[in-house]
């Protein structure tokens, strides 16, 4: 513990909606450590998900204010280098699974090997099947996303993202599509993830779900209003047997 | 990035959208087939023209009558008989450029031998209008000077004449055929030429010495035509201008007079034939390659529909790391890819039609490998002309943008 992994500075951002000038985030100051596990919060429009946006590099317009990753100053990169530094040193995870359609479990997984030309094509399909298999899908490599379930797509978005070996997983609202079982089972995945020292930053509005991570951060009309340690941290693994029984259909899907 | 692993992903991408694919590519293969067929077609019909020029002769004028103008009702061509045998020595001893000359008579004539009978035209000329007109002997002889002086009842018959008068594949050397009651013998056999540009059979013609027939069948002085061969295709106009000069001086003719004759060549006709051959090719080309850009539109139209639809595939490219680039050339490969298969599938699909068109339309077709070029290469270039858009309008998405897109 200690190294800053994600250092933010007076971050500001505005964008317009027709006319209509809306300040998204309002001077946020933050900064995550390396094998951290970050819990946000926060009302719908707070900025929490413009937030993780910036800092996941996925947003190309300007925001004010400073930002380091790693060491590197994100502002100053370009289209490509930030490319690369998703590539490399950023792994995804959306609400809505955004896992290619009609595309094998294996070949979702492989993605972002393809864009990494220092992969062969032989490793790539060692890694993507090794991934698959720590999240336990190593058997359904060849289905498609149609044949699996919420719980197991989110799960092919983990392997995807964990396949490139990044340095930080950024999930937001990993668990908004998924019942309570498998959000749980998402959980036990991103801790046992932590344990092995990758960061992780989650946006929630779940207050059970942030009660996984080892710290919470609560955002409100685009600032940061509060950065706690979770006291009492739950533990998915300990969580898991005790939610009720499910009936058959809930096994199926 | 490597090359491989775009070409691996555009592969991907269009294998999970077959029938699109193949729907799209329909445009352009139906586009460079109908290319390849029309040029072909085309082709053929322009080298048949002038394969059947050079049949006639390529180099040979032709020179007849002119028409009968009295009190103002013309005959038309051929109405007026002004040629005589001394136009056409005088031809052939002042004009330069001229290798063969010969005054030609015909007479449409019922033709009998033993008890099958045939009607055909009997043409009377010189010797060198066999070598004016092109045509070769099968079997025995031409006839002679001395046939020619004697007007002796000899003749050259042509392979229709032949099979009917003889039956098919007989000899009919040494026979003996009558020609409106008077007996002639047969003395050679014309080599197969069939029919011309204009379908005439060029086989059912009966040949005999010129003082034969315009003594022994026509009593007439005057000619239906002259037949001259210039030394080359280029001094064809040479030769018809000192004959038009020549011919205006023999028949007393004066400045305010117009021609009372008609020269042609067989390069004019030819020439025009040519052309109108030619204007249609550029016109069947034009069509077939509206349809071609029609189906580069149709590439284009699919691949922006594609874009649209594909705007969060793109952000999720995007977000594990894809560069605007790799989204951009993953366009374009699948738009070339489309049009290059299309363009390929297209060039079988038109020679497979022209050549059918070649086999049961009897028509003869030439595929020749610049339509083939042409019509691959502007495929190739539609697909990237059309393509590249809606590429650069993917590859230019803000990620987190593509990723909300509903």
């Amino acid at each position: 513990m200690g190294t800053p992994l994600i250092s933010v500075k007076d971050m500001v951002k505005t964008y317009k909606l027709g006319d209509m000038v809306v300040n998204a985030l309002r001077g946020v100051s933050l900064v995550i450590e390396k094998g951290s596990f970050v819990a946000i919060m926060g009302p719908s429009g707070s900025g929490k998900s413009t937030f993780m946006n910036i800092i996941g590099c996925l947003d190309y317009h300007p925001a004010k204010g400073e930002y380091y990753l790693d060491g590197v100053d994100v502002f100053k990169l370009d289209k490509d280098q930030l490319a690369e530094l998703r590539n490399k040193k950023i792994g995804f995870i959306f609400q809505s699974f955004n896992i290619l359609a009609r595309t094998s479990a294996i070949e979702n997984v492989e993605l972002p090997m393809l864009y990494n030309s220092t992969v062969n094509a032989k490793e790539r399909k060692e890694r993507a099947l090794a991934a698959l298999k720590s999240v336990g899908l190593a058997e359904r490599a060849d289905h498609m996303p149609n044949q699996l379930s919420g719980g197991q797509q989110q799960r092919v978005a983990i392997a995807r993202s964990l396949v490139n070996n990044p340095l930080v997983i950024m999930a937001d609202e990993p668990t908004g599509n998924l019942d309570t079982r498998s959000s749980y089972e998402i959980m036990q995945i991103f801790q046992e993830l932590n344990d092995k020292g990758i960061t992780i930053v989650m946006v929630t509005h779940e207050t059970d779900i942030a009660q996984f991570a080892t710290s919470n951060i609560l955002f409100r009309d685009g600032q940061i209003i509060s950065n706690v340690v979770v006291k009492d941290r739950k533990i998915a693994k300990d969580e898991i047997p005790k939610l009720p029984i499910l009936d058959q259909n809930d096994i199926l899907t | 990035m490597r090359i491989v692993n775009i070409l691996r992903i555009a592969y991907r991408s269009l294998a999970k959208n077959k029938l699109r694919v193949l729907l799209t590519m329909l445009g352009i293969i139906i586009g460079v087939a109908s290319v390849i067929a029309m040029l072909a077609i085309g082709q053929g019909s322009k080298q048949n023209i002038q394969a059947s020029m050079a049949s006639l002769g390529i180099n040979s004028v032709m020179i007849y009558p002119g028409s009968v103008n009295s009190g103002g009702v013309r005959m038309g061509a051929g109405s007026y008989s002004t040629l005589t045998r001394k136009d056409a020595d005088a031809i052939a001893a002042k004009c330069e450029f001229v290798t063969d000359v010969t005054p030609v008579v015909t007479k449409s004539s019922q033709v009998i031998a033993g008890n099958q009978n045939w009607h055909t035209m009997v043409t009377g000329a010189l010797n060198q209008y066999f070598s004016i007109r092109n045509l070769t002997i099968a079997l025995g002889n031409t006839f002679s000077s001395t046939d020619e002086h004697t007007a002796a009842k000899v003749c050259v018959i042509g392979q229709t004449v032949s099979t009917n008068l003889f039956g098919a594949g007989a000899n009919p050397v040494g026979k003996f055929i009558r020609i409106n009651s008077i007996p002639f013998k047969v003395i050679g056999l014309l080599a197969v030429k069939g029919q011309n540009t204009f379908g005439q059979d060029q086989d059912d013609v009966i040949i005999a010495p010129f003082s034969t027939v315009m003594k022994r069948m026509l009593s007439t002085l005057y000619l239906n035509s002259i037949l001259v061969s210039a030394t080359s295709e280029k001094d064809i106009e040479n030769v018809k201008n000192q004959v038009s000069t020549l011919l205006r001086i023999q028949h007393k003719l004066t400045p305010a007079d117009q021609d009372d004759f008609t020269v042609r060549s067989q390069a004019d006709i030819a020439n025009t034939f040519e052309s109108i051959s030619n204007v249609m090719t550029i016109l069947l080309a034009c069509i077939a390659s509206i349809s071609l850009l029609v189906g580069g539109i149709g590439i284009m139209n699919i691949m922006l529909v594609s874009v649209t639809e594909r705007t969060r595939e793109i952000g999720i490219r995007m977000a594990v790391g894809a560069k605007s680039r790799d989204i951009l050339f993953q366009f374009i490969i699948e738009s070339i890819f489309i049009s290059v298969l299309g363009g390929i599938t297209g060039i079988l699909l038109g020679i497979m039609i022209s050549m059918l068109v070649g086999k049961f339309g009897g028509w003869p077709v030439v595929i020749t490998g610049s339509s083939i070029f042409l019509s691959f290469a502007f495929s190739s270039a539609v697909g990237i002309f059309f393509g590249w858009y809606p590429a650069r309008k993917a590859s230019n998405l803000n990620p987190i943008d593509a990723l909300r897109y509903e």
